[in-house]
């Protein structure tokens, strides 16, 4: 059986299409491209459109390193550009998804990802994602390891951007952001939906077609 | 003897540009393909009071880092800080002012400064903190937040070739905001791996034409090529930071 993070970016990879062109935040959203389609392009916001498997040995190389500074093998079809590129890439409206972490997300959408009360660490390329990518995916623990809740009515953190989020993928559940409010889309084998309602603040709405959540 | 070297500078005559109160635009991003030899140099000049534009603080004990934990630095502009809890202890305690900028926005900025233009417009940080102070503009019907250019007094960054004119090329992610960065700076300091003749970097190559540059650092880099590593492999040797011999 897979660790929480590992089902969590498995299940994140399942929203990626076919060619789709994808960038991965840092931490749980780094791991999807061990089980995205292989045809998905993943991008470094450093500067490279088909970033690789992690390099090893003699192909490790200081001028292949991904913007969280791992060494990576470029695939075939790779580009490499500077990182005004990078990001006019990400905003051009041709980026398919990201895949982001998050420390609260709103009912509307609004997403909370680069500082806390006492702790101010910097949003990097997130703003500009959520404002550039057609999906934004939300990739997370349903709540933070003290038990506080992180899906919530109203952001209190400092907010990366308003009403960008598509969809949110836990460890218990897929919920997905709606006009008409938070949508329980799947759910882990085993829980319910009261369990997962008394983990989050705003209302959800159950799917008709509610799904268990494939191990 | 100094027609022959073009813009080719010792390691005196870099550290004799660095002054106290300098602006000052760092390339690289995430501890990785650092120009790090020009910043040993600006650490031994020993200047204070600096603003340095970098995308983040580097990691403890390397490049920025080291500046920060010197004093040598005041303010910084930046994208994260993250991977830094020093520089984040040091913001809280007031001892460090960090202007935090979207990545996107920060990176155009400094395009901008070099472009001769007065700022940028995007939709990115509508919304949020980054808003604060800044106006806003409607084109189409559309809100965008303005962003003000930047402009250093010295860039240190770095390239895979360069000619003695100052011609520059990149490679992989070592392109990374190297060639935006070298452009936006009245003194423009590139640190090179590979010290090509004339012509020998193809003009299509180019990315940065050498009326930006104004002194080359020409750095130590084997271990950056496939020979280098073969070799450190065999013989057990170890490389610097630089991909110089430890």
């Amino acid at each position: 059986m897979l660790d929480n993070r590992s089902f969590i970016a498995k299940r994140c990879a399942e929203y990626f299409s076919e060619g789709d062109t994808v960038n991965l935040g840092i931490g749980i959203p780094s791991a999807c491209s061990d089980y995205a389609d292989p045809t998905v392009c993943f991008q470094t916001e450093n500067g490279m459109l088909g970033v690789g498997q992690i390099a090893k040995a003699l192909a490790i190389c200081d001028t292949y390193q991904n913007a969280g500074g791992v060494n990576f093998v470029p695939v075939m079809g790779a580009a490499a550009f500077d990182t005004a590129q990078s990001f006019a890439v990400i905003r051009c409206g041709r980026m398919d998804a990201t895949v982001l972490g998050a420390l609260q997300v709103s009912e509307k959408g609004d997403l909370a990802n680069w500082a806390s009360p006492g702790r101010k660490f910097g949003m990097g390329g997130a703003m500009d994602l959520c404002n550039g990518a057609k999906k934004v995916i939300v990739a997370m623990e349903l709540t933070a390891k003290d038990g506080s809740k992180k899906i919530v009515k109203e952001c209190t953190y400092p907010l990366t951007a308003v009403r960008c989020v598509d969809h949110i993928v836990t460890e218990q559940c897929v919920i997905d952001v709606t006009d008409k409010g938070l949508v329980l889309r799947e759910i882990r084998e085993g829980k319910t939906p009261e369990d997962i309602q008394a983990q989050i603040e705003p209302n959800l709405i159950i799917a008709e077609d509610l799904k268990i959540m494939a191990e | 003897m100094s027609e022959m070297r073009g813009k080719v500078r010792t390691r005196e005559e870099i550290i004799s540009v660095f002054k106290d109160g300098m602006t000052i635009g760092v390339g690289g991003q995430a501890g990785a393909y650092m120009p790090w030899s020009l910043l040993d140099m600006l650490e031994e000049s020993g200047v204070k009071h600096l603003t340095i534009c970098s995308i983040d603080a580097c990691n403890p004990g390397f490049a920025i880092s080291r500046l920060i934990e010197n004093g040598q630095v005041d303010r910084m502009l930046t994208t994260h800080i993250g991977t830094n809890p020093i520089a984040s202890r040091m913001m809280l305690e007031g001892k460090l002012e960090i202007e935090l900028s979207p990545m996107g926005s920060f990176i155009e900025r400094m395009r901008a400064g070099g472009a001769g233009l007065g700022g940028i417009l995007t939709k990115t940080g509508l919304g949020t903190d980054v808003e604060e102070g800044k106006q806003k503009v409607v084109i189409k019907g559309e809100e965008y937040l303005v962003e003000e250019a930047v402009h250093c007094d010295v860039a240190l960054t770095r390239c895979r070739r360069a000619d003695p004119l100052g011609n520059l090329a990149y490679h992989g992610t070592g392109t990374a905001g190297h060639p935006i960065i070298a452009t936006c700076a009245d003194i423009s300091i590139v640190q090179v791996d590979l010290y090509c003749d004339l012509n020998e970097i193809s003009p299509d190559e180019i990315k940065v034409p050498s009326i930006y540059t104004d002194m080359l650092y020409i750095g130590e880099h084997e271990a950056n090529h496939l020979i280098g590593r073969i070799k450190a492999d065999i013989l057990g040797l170890e490389y610097n930071r630089d991909g110089g011999l430890a």
